[in-house]
């Protein structure tokens, strides 16, 4: 799960990392009340949308008087913004992240995500804030700096000292750098991150240490115990039909083809997807209906996929095990009764109590197309698709 | 022989008394596993399925002398019940459950540092299909039927795409001696490298077929491991050459985030490293039959 910027930068100034003075606005009135309440005399109005490279797309204006800021916060709202990490359909802007400008020294990045090589909390810095960790690793890999830390015990102090030596930060600030690097630790480990990026991290002219910019992805499985990370949650960031899919328990991606999945297992569903581009397809998505899929989850795919207009035809391949294709015949049957669907239908089933499923499938005189094999799935998926 | 499991293993069930522990107990001591209880605090002293349940992991390995677990517990549990069988000695552990977090994944993990080589339990999964040595024993909760007892080591972060090749590989009435489900989580108790590393040594296994994914290390790790260390023949498949970067797809584990994690990029290593590849999902078996015919 993702955040945004101004609820990732309170979670960070909760465990005592600065961040320049700020606060959230929902309309253009609101904006200039609270540029006056912030103070000063230059401020930056910043689109919150889920995703990085804001300031290319338009998203970041920097403004010298309350009325911009007003009229700053008037043109972003409302407004889809297209970056190079939202697709082409953009992402839309609900709220407005209002902030005193700061005088930059320096820029630097921090970085903080699971190493699975060496299962570990592994922290990423460089000198070179501003730029992407990508872009940083490809052009300026010489000043990147590594430090993997044990989770058992924790970021210790020096671990923050050589990090903060090593982005050559002055000996005055060093004791402030170690505190805010320990400080995005403690929020990674402490609510459950799968990320934590500070990009920039920057030196002010006045000689502070501020979190400028902050991305926090989250545990999926951890939100059941981190009840006021997951209420952070912001549906209108995430695709409508995923977010269906999300709720009703099942695992959806969305894709440009036109054979609508309904798999068990995901790396069956990739198989299938790979197979499905072999036989000359393309899938409309990637759908795995888990583990224990019981005949309302069925019903669920099906009124899932029946939503996406790119679907001509429907591939369903089960390869029973945890689940039993008995259940999943049923569950079939049970969603047709209830869902008209005007496309053709391709039934595999494999597995636990196969011939038990494909009588119910027989007997229900469904009007389907029985596939044997994954092969023979994508292929009749595709042929019928070519008729 | 097999690996990891044997019709002479004691098995116990956690979180026997639930819905899932019940029916996958069940249809393990039909396969013929040797299930000896199971384990559900607060339940202890009384009989399910005719067998004894316990309060304790500790308990259960004291009065039944059970070296191999099995967790049926929630996520938010799962942790904890993994650390109660290594700590009760249990050798085995298969983790099926889906949706526990990376943190407590890393934790247990950790825990586990404290034991000995000799003594360390070996956990498999989470998030996978669990383990079975055809004819011999299932600690896990794959159709039993579609395995053939035999002589090809499987390894799979997938439970259906690994029951897709046992499937396969009985059609052509080839065998398995053990097949492994890793899981498909980021985190896990044993890597492919863990596992193929068993199979090696493992005199009833002549080649190993290693199902991966899109996403982490571990493919690669497993095929530098084969090219340094290894003398049977690896075959391998990888799903996901259609998805898309920087997109989880269903498995928590299988999102390109970095260099050789795509499915592409894992093939063009793993070439390297000598070990056949699969081309397709559907070919598992007749390129694991190709190599054996060559032996």
């Amino acid at each position: 799960m993702d955040i945004h910027e101004y609820q990732a930068k309170k979670i960070l100034s909760d465990f005592g990392v600065t961040i320049p003075r700020g606060g959230i606005v929902y309309s253009p009135e609101n904006a200039e009340n609270k540029a006056r309440e912030i103070g000063g005399s230059k401020w930056v109005v910043k689109a919150q949308i889920h995703s990085g490279a804001r300031g290319k797309a338009g998203g970041i204006i920097i403004c010298n008087t309350p009325l911009e800021v007003a009229q700053a916060t008037d043109k972003l709202l409302g407004k889809k913004l297209v970056t190079n990490q939202t697709g082409p359909e953009g992402k839309i802007v609900n709220r407005i992240y209002i902030e005193e400008a700061t005088d930059i020294e320096k820029e630097l990045y921090l970085g903080l995500v699971f190493d699975r090589s060496s299962e570990s909390i592994m922290v990423v810095a460089s000198t070179e804030g501003g730029m992407s960790v990508e872009e940083i690793s490809k052009e300026k890999p010489e000043t990147i700096i590594r430090s993997k830390i044990e989770v058992a015990v924790g970021m210790q102090n020096f671990q923050a000292r050589e990090l903060a030596f090593g982005l050559g930060i002055e000996s005055d600030l060093i004791r402030r750098a170690s505190d805010t690097i320990i400080g995005c630790y403690k929020a990674f480990s402490e609510l459950d991150a799968t990320m934590v990026e500070v990009n920039p991290l920057v030196i002010s002219k006045q000689k502070q240490i501020l979190a400028l910019d902050c991305k926090m992805s989250f545990d999926n499985n951890a939100m059941f115990r981190r009840s006021q990370v997951s209420e952070l949650r912001d549906k209108t960031q995430e695709d409508s039909k995923e977010i269906f899919a999300s709720d009703r328990g099942l695992n959806y991606v969305s894709l440009d083809g036109n054979i609508g999945n309904i798999i068990n297992g995901a790396g069956l569903a990739m198989a299938s997807m790979d197979m499905i581009q072999l036989a000359g397809g393309s899938p409309a998505n990637f759908l795995d209906v888990g583990g224990g899929a019981t005949p309302e989850k069925i019903v669920k795919a099906f009124k899932l996929i029946t939503m996406d207009e790119k679907v001509k035809v429907i591939l369903v391949n089960i390869f029973a095990g945890i689940n039993r294709c008995d259940w999943v015949a049923e569950g079939i049957v049970e969603a047709l009764k209830k869902i008209e669907i005007k496309v053709p239908l391709v039934i595999r089933l494999a597995g636990t109590n196969v011939e038990k499923g494909n009588k119910i499938l027989k007997e229900s005189k469904i009007n389907y197309i029985e596939a044997n094999t994954l092969e023979d799935a994508a292929n009749k998926a595709v042929a019928v698709l070519n008729k | 022989m097999t690996v990891l499991i044997d019709k002479n293993t004691k098995i116990i069930i956690q979180g026997f008394t639930g819905k899932m522990g019940s029916f996958h107990a069940d249809e393990m001591i039909k396969y013929g596993s040797n299930v000896v209880g199971g384990v559900t605090p607060g339940k202890g002293g009384t009989k399910h399925l005719n067998l004894p349940v316990f309060n304790t992991v500790k308990e259960a390995v004291n009065k039944t002398g059970a070296d191999a677990s099995i967790l049926f517990v929630p996520p938010a549990f799962a942790a904890d019940s993994a650390m109660e069988a290594a700590d009760a000695g249990i050798k085995n552990c298969v983790a099926i459950v889906d949706g526990i977090p990376s943190h407590d994944m890393i934790r247990i993990k950790r825990y586990m540092r404290r034991y000995t080589k000799s003594s360390k339990m070996t956990l498999v999964g989470p998030n996978c299909a669990g383990i079975i040595s055809p004819g011999k024993a299932m600690l896990g909760i794959m159709p039993g039927h579609i395995y053939q007892e035999g002589r090809v080591g499987i390894i799979s972060r997938s439970g259906t795409l690994g029951y897709e090749a046992a499937q396969q590989l009985k059609n052509l009435n080839i065998g398995v001696s053990t097949s492994v489900g890793i899981g498909g989580d980021p985190i896990n108790g044993s890597s492919f490298r863990d596992i193929i590393e068993k199979f090696e040594k493992d005199d009833g296994t002549d080649v190993v077929l290693m199902i991966g994914e899109i996403g982490g290390p571990q493919e690669v790790a497993a095929g530098e491991f084969a090219k340094e260390n290894m003398k049977k023949p690896v075959i391998a498949y990888i799903a996901g050459l259609t998805a898309p970067k920087g997109r989880v797809m269903g498995h928590a584990g299988a999102i390109v985030s970095a260099y050789g994690e795509s499915a592409i990029e894992k093939v063009e290593i793993l070439k390297e490293c000598g070990i056949t590849i699969s081309k397709n999902p559907s070919v598992m078996g007749d390129t694991v039959k190709s190599v054996l015919e060559k032996m």
